[in-house]
């Protein structure tokens, strides 16, 4: 199965990074050969093959349901780059 | 006296607690050396002033005075690397010092934390000189796609000055840095051979540690369930001391396992009489060169004359791994890179709507090696290709684990060449992905099974460039793997450095 521009452009989209036509003809060809490449999982039995989702054996940690760190908003915003009176700036949403 | 840039942790450690040379003498000669070798260009930060505060804090504190009693080291072991210089990926956040992950979209943002590996290692006395180039995101292995510029190996094949040899990557600022003398020693980050391969590259030790033995708070995320920090050091001895002032249990990173740390320095018995070392059959691959499955046959003999037996193992699933990493990898790296929006720090370029400023700021700021990964990651998460990639690769996954499982039923440790190639010059592989990512088919596969494994230099390639040997060991088992790695480092008694090509040639 080949991916052709305009579903590379949707996923593009879906990542929220703009890409040019002229790069996005260029990253078809890459992002197909790099899938061709995957297909070759196909050949590993994996029925009744749990997926791994923990790479150590170990336990999920429990700790107390208390606010345990915070009140430094100047830190928070110190590297926004369109703080303004206490909160992140970013382009009007509602009109 | 042997130059002060000459040596190791170890011997460094002993001159400054017997007062021999002070932390400032270290470090002056070091920031020297860094400032001497800007065409190698292994720092995107440097920071001598702050190196050498520090150094002065520590000359003037009495050994074991005031300064030891700030230790908050969460593995308890004192000041065991005080006041010696060290280099630090620009990927762990560093409190107040600019970290960027060789990337545009972070370019000017200054951390208001420390990292859990950093402060540790502060808290026993280290001292930072700056921050080392990678590849964007530690996503490469050749160092050519920092945002800041391609890195440079201190090695140049032999009769050929032109052509620029790269430092492997991903953490190739840290691996040159060491190599040519600039740090005593570096931390890196390893996802899926990014300590291991450049350290093999240019001729030095590089450690991955089990996932879980150093906390992954405060550094830069690019695969949470594979990056793991570790030491890059010229001795095995070296990587021992650092890791042990790296590593332990942080109730800030819920995968960072508590488990008590063992002493890594006094695991180097050199004595590995009796053990089982596996040579997996699937790592002898096709069109690989001969002088690393030469180099690979006199480790095995090396091992051998010390008293281990050798045994050959299978690790069937070892050729999938690779792909299945294109796939998890990616997949967390989309997620984690999400994060990059341009509201709450690095880089925003203005769009007419917030989505369009979203795609403005990332399409600016990520990298063509980050775009694609992000690309992939998206795509194989997205509705309807889950299972068939992701679910997939997930699975393949735990087939490789086991295969570990198994073999470690047998062995006590495995021994593989660290890389297929020596190191190439740069720009040699820069059209091909796929190319660039097979540098990595021989340390991928303990990655995926979160496995310790360490590259010792053992050798140089016919035209001269240094080539490592690999060590994997089972879960928490890094003493085995320094142990071994230990002996191997005797054999081979690799003492080949780079000639000086760069800055003052006097």
């Amino acid at each position: 199965m080949s991916l052709d521009k305009a579903t590379v452009a949707g996923i593009a989209h879906l990542a929220r990074i703009r890409v040019d036509d002229d790069r996005l003809e260029t990253m078809v060809g890459e992002l197909n050969n790099i899938l061709g490449w995957i297909e070759q999982l196909g050949e590993v039995d994996t029925d009744g093959v749990a997926p791994m989702t923990s790479v150590a054996d170990m336990q999920a940690p429990m700790r107390q349901d208390v606010v345990n760190d915070g009140n430094y908003q100047d830190r928070v915003l110190a590297n926004a780059p369109a703080a303004a009176d206490g909160f992140f700036g970013v382009p009007k949403v509602i009109e | 006296m042997a130059a002060l840039t000459d040596l190791t942790l170890a011997e460094a450690r002993d001159k400054l607690t017997s007062r021999e040379i002070s932390s400032r003498e270290l470090t002056e000669a070091h920031i020297v050396a860094m400032e001497d070798a800007r065409d190698l260009n292994a720092f995107i930060t440097e920071t001598p002033e702050r190196a050498l505060e520090v150094a002065d804090a520590i000359d003037g504190s009495e050994k074991g005075g005031h300064l030891a009693d700030i230790s908050s080291h969460s593995g308890g072991i004192g000041r065991t690397i005080e006041g010696i210089p060290l280099a630090i990926k620009d990927l762990y956040c560093t409190n107040g010092v600019q970290t960027t992950a060789a990337s545009h979209i972070l370019e000017g943002f200054k951390p208001q934390y420390e990292s859990t590996v950093t402060a540790n290692m502060w808290a026993a006395g280290g001292v930072m000189l700056g921050k080392t180039n990678l590849d964007e995101f530690a996503m490469g292995s050749s160092n050519e796609t920092s945002y800041f510029g391609n890195v440079l190996s201190p090695w140049k094949r032999t009769g050929d000055d032109a052509a620029q040899i790269v430092p492997g990557g991903s953490s190739g600022g840290s691996a040159s840095a060491v190599a040519a003398r600039i740090a005593t020693a570096a931390i890196g980050t390893d996802t899926g051979g990014s300590i291991r391969q450049p350290a093999s590259f240019v001729g030095i030790v590089g450690m991955k540690p089990t996932y879980g033995r150093c906390s992954r708070w405060g550094i830069v995320a690019f695969a949470s369930s594979l990056d793991q920090p570790g030491p890059m050091t010229r001795t095995v001895r070296d990587s021992a001391i650092l890791l042990q002032a790296m590593a332990g249990h942080d109730p800030k990173d819920s995968t960072s396992v508590n488990q008590p740390l063992p002493n890594f320095e006094a695991a180097l018995t050199n004595d590995i009489k009796g053990l089982k070392i596996g040579i997996p059959k699937e790592y002898r691959m096709d069109g690989m060169p001969s002088e690393i499955d030469d180099l690979w046959k006199q480790g095995v003999k090396w091992l051998e004359d010390a008293g281990a037996e050798a045994v050959e193992i299978s690790l069937p699933h070892t050729k999938y791994a690779l792909p299945a990493y294109y796939i998890v990898a990616p997949a967390e790296a989309s997620s984690n890179l999400a994060r990059y929006d341009g509201v709450r720090y690095g880089l925003r370029v203005d769009g007419d709507s917030l989505e369009e400023m979203y795609e403005a700021t990332r399409g600016a700021g990520f990298g063509e090696e980050v775009q694609r990964r992000v690309l992939i990651g998206t795509y194989v998460l997205s509705a309807g290709y889950y299972d068939a990639y992701y679910l997939k690769a997930q699975k393949v996954r735990t087939r490789i684990a086991e295969d570990f499982r198994n073999a470690f039923q047998q062995v006590d440790a495995i021994l593989t060449p660290t890389a297929p190639s020596a190191a190439f010059a740069a720009g040699e592989k820069g059209d091909d992905p796929i190319a660039m990512y097979l540098n990595d088919v021989f340390t991928v596969p303990a990655s995926m099974a979160g496995l310790p494994g360490i590259s010792v230099p053992a050798g140089l390639s016919s035209d001269g460039l240094p080539l490592g040997l690999q060590v994997l060991g089972n879960a928490f088992d890094e003493e085995t793997v320094f142990r071994v790695g230990g002996v191997l480092e005797e054999a081979a008694a690799f003492t080949a450095r780079p000639q000086k090509w760069w800055g003052d040639k006097s």
